[in-house]
């Protein structure tokens, strides 16, 4: 992954800053309730939910069991109709990729429509230092550039920021990238958003290149798919004559057919629609129609290296609907930030410590930044067994052991010892001393129960007649250890 | 070694020791939720589309031309885009001046159109959805994108299907596809949620029949 959260603190002092902070605890609430009340609105309206979800998680664990076949698939598909097909193995290639085919169209500016693969890779900043500007053209994600911030929420990364803020920051910001907010602007969200039409609407008209993700491409069309509300995607997708798209290799379904699972439990997922405003597919180029050039880059980064897991692997099936974010106690105290990557909540817990490794603090932490309350598992619509992983990847933050690292075998060592022990113990400690997410946490399911621990690990022991542990019963780690691990094997 | 050599050889060791899945995946969800007759089915669209802020007519084929007309007069529009094949007595009885789209017209160009009417490929009641393919009498994609009033016809009840697996199946994945589920929108403040953003802000969708 990019360095840019390099040096991030760990979990715990990140999110400090969070608790502290009324307003976006505040937002951060209204926010993720609201949506989750919506999003089960929206579910119960399919009476075969479950079947859905089944098939979704069947349709993404039979591609990545053949991820290899898919991907030259996919290749051949996207190079007949029209595209060319770059592969990247991690983020520094795939920013070197854009960056050379930007400059090879003479163009010092792109429009982007928001795609967390290039957040991840840090790629405004990469064509930044090579003279290009990048403008972010999803509301937020323009909130977000525009307030020089880090975004926090999947979804609605802005979700940090209310009205009089975003205000501000449209008035003091604005003229500096463009046209300048009307006069008298004020916080109404009708208001801003006008303004944000404005402002973007000039850039639109005039690009030359686009770049975006896909949140699908179908291997035996080479379709690609993007799922979006504003219609900025569809701006930055049809108007400019160059179009970028960086993807991850794990966003392949193999058919044209397999849309018809994620088309209906996405946006339910997601936003809580029957359906989203836009949804754009496009298979290569289209004469007299949208971009004359296409190229596709493959994403790696890291994402091999979780295939390599046994058990982490489950995490690749993610379709970043972020339905785990809203209905999470720790993610809603501790603010998306405090996870330190662009994937926050609880499949950030996940994906972050797997693409980048458990070697930071911040990536040491993350798997511990949970009450193992399972309700990310239960919202899943891909049924990630977000505490499983969670669990497994503890074991090896503690333990060390073998895994896969840039496509090298490897055997980590134990954190014993180390600062990113100490962080994950201050993680772990952080989520179970927060009364609200414990609460959260004690109405458990008893399927996830038995992947709770009840006492921390490691040195965590030594708290446990600590006054901040009332709750949590003495037992051996070694026991504890012993048990959680049964859970897991039991579990499929 | 190039990085798709690269890539690809990591996922093939990541793989090496995973057991084959050969069983398909099974499909027992439904293809359509719940049973409707057709005249229902088109109800449904109706409902939903209108839910997501979609302003919804509906019509005889006799009475198109007077609607569209009505239409374009009551948003003001003093000119509207025509995709190369709309059928031409639609507009028949239209004031506003025609602007055919060509090859060389550009974005800015588009910017100064009031309306677009077009026709679609398919519309899905259960969502509430259009989806238009490019084909002639609907045009290129920028021409339902840059101008602020976007007015569809769709055919009752032949263009709608129940569900989008019913969808999927009419349309053809190498053309060009957009899905439309009321005006473009957001709820990026605060969760608000506030309609037209960069899509047309005018979504109205005509249910003709026969
Ligand atoms: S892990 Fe599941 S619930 Fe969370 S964002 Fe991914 S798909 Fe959605």
């Amino acid at each position: 992954m990019s360095g840019t959260h390099l040096g991030m603190p760990s979990f715990p002092e990140a999110a400090r800053d969070a608790v502290h902070d009324p307003t976006l605890r505040g937002n951060l609430r209204h926010a993720t309730h609201t949506i989750r009340d919506k999003r089960a609105r929206a579910v119960a309206e399919l009476d075969d939910w479950a079947r859905l979800r089944e098939a979704g998680k069947r349709i993404k664990d039979h591609t990545l069991r053949y991820l290899d076949r898919y991907l030259v698939r996919v290749e051949e598909a996207v190079t007949a109709a029209g595209g060319t097909v770059h592969w990247a193995a991690d983020a520094e290639e795939a920013n070197r990729i854009v960056a050379d085919l930007v400059k090879a169209t003479g163009e010092s500016e792109v429009v982007k429509v928001k795609s967390m693969a290039t957040q991840e890779t840090g790629l405004n900043e990469a064509l930044e230092a090579e003279g290009i500007r990048a403008y972010e053209t999803d509301l937020a994600e323009l909130i977000v550039q525009l307030g020089g911030d880090r975004p926090s929420h999947i979804l609605v990364p802005a979700i940090h920021r209310n009205r009089g803020e975003i205000r501000d920051i449209f008035r003091s910001e604005m003229g500096e990238w463009g046209r300048p907010a009307p006069e008298g602007l004020t916080d109404t969200p009708a208001e801003l958003a006008e303004a944000a039409r404005l402002h973007l609407r000039e850039k639109f008209l005039r690009a030359r290149v686009g770049i975006s993700g896909a949140n699908f491409m179908v291997a035996e069309t080479g379709t690609l798919v993007v799922v979006e509300s504003e219609g900025n995607g569809r701006m930055c997708l049809t108007l400019p004559e160059t179009l970028i798209s960086v993807v991850g290799i794990e966003k392949i379904v193999p058919t044209w057919r397999d849309l018809e699972v994620f088309l209906q439990t996405l946006p339910r997922s997601s936003t809580a629609e029957r359906m989203n405003p836009y949804t754009s597919m496009w298979t290569g180029t289209t004469d007299g129609d949208g971009p004359r050039t296409f190229h596709l880059v493959l994403l790696d980064n890291g994402r091999t290296d979780t295939l390599a897991d046994e058990v982490g692997r489950q995490a690749l099936r993610c379709i970043r609907c972020s339905a785990c974010l809203n209905v999470c106690p720790v993610y809603e105290r501790a603010g998306g930030h405090a996870y330190g990557s662009v994937y926050p909540g609880p499949i950030g817990a996940i994906l972050s410590p797997q693409l980048r490794g458990t070697g930071s603090e911040i990536d040491a932490s993350l798997p511990y930044a949970s009450s193992l309350c399972g309700a990310c598992y239960e919202v899943c619509p891909v049924a990630i067994d977000i505490p499983e992983v969670l669990v497994h990847l503890r074991e090896r933050v503690v333990q060390g052991g073998p895994a896969v690292r840039q496509g090298n075998r490897v055997v980590l060592k134990p954190a014993r010892g180390h600062a990113a022990e100490r962080a994950a113990m201050r993680a772990a400690r952080w989520a179970f001393t927060h009364p609200g997410a414990l609460r959260a946490g004690q109405r458990l399911t008893s399927r996830t129960r038995r992947l709770h621990p009840r006492t921390l690990p490691g040195p965590g022991r030594a708290w446990s007649g600590s006054r901040d542990l009332p709750e949590v019963p003495a037992e051996p780690f070694r026991d504890w250890w012993q048990r959680t691990r049964d859970g897991k094997d039991g579990a499929k | 070694m190039s990085s798709r050599e690269r890539v690809l050889g990591r996922v093939r060791r990541a793989l090496a020791d995973v057991p084959a899945d050969g069983a398909p995946v099974l499909r027992d969800y439904l293809r359509e939720h719940g049973r409707r007759g057709a005249d229902e089915t088109v109800e449904l669209l109706a409902g939903n589309l209108a839910d997501y802020r979609a302003i919804v007519h509906r019509c005889t084929d006799a009475q198109l031309p007077e609607v569209l007309m009505r239409l374009l007069a009551a948003h003001g529009s003093q000119s509207v885009v025509v995709p190369p094949e709309l059928p031409p007595h639609w507009l028949k009885a239209v004031d506003a001046t025609r602007v055919h789209d060509r090859a060389a017209s550009t974005p800015q160009d588009l910017d100064r159109v009031d309306s677009v009417v077009t026709g679609c490929a398919v519309a899905v009641a259960e969502t509430g959805t259009i989806v238009l393919d490019g084909s002639p009498d609907q045009g290129r994609r920028r021409i339902t994108l840059v101008p602020d009033h976007h007015v569809c016809v769709v055919r009752v009840p032949d263009q709608v299907v129940s569900s989008v697996p019913q969808a999927l199946e009419r349309l053809d994945p190498v053309r060009p596809l957009t899905w439309i589920s009321g005006p473009s929108a957001t709820s990026d403040i605060e969760l608000d949620r506030v309609e037209g953003v960069h899509g047309p802000r005018t979504l109205e969708v005509v249910l003709v029949e026969g």
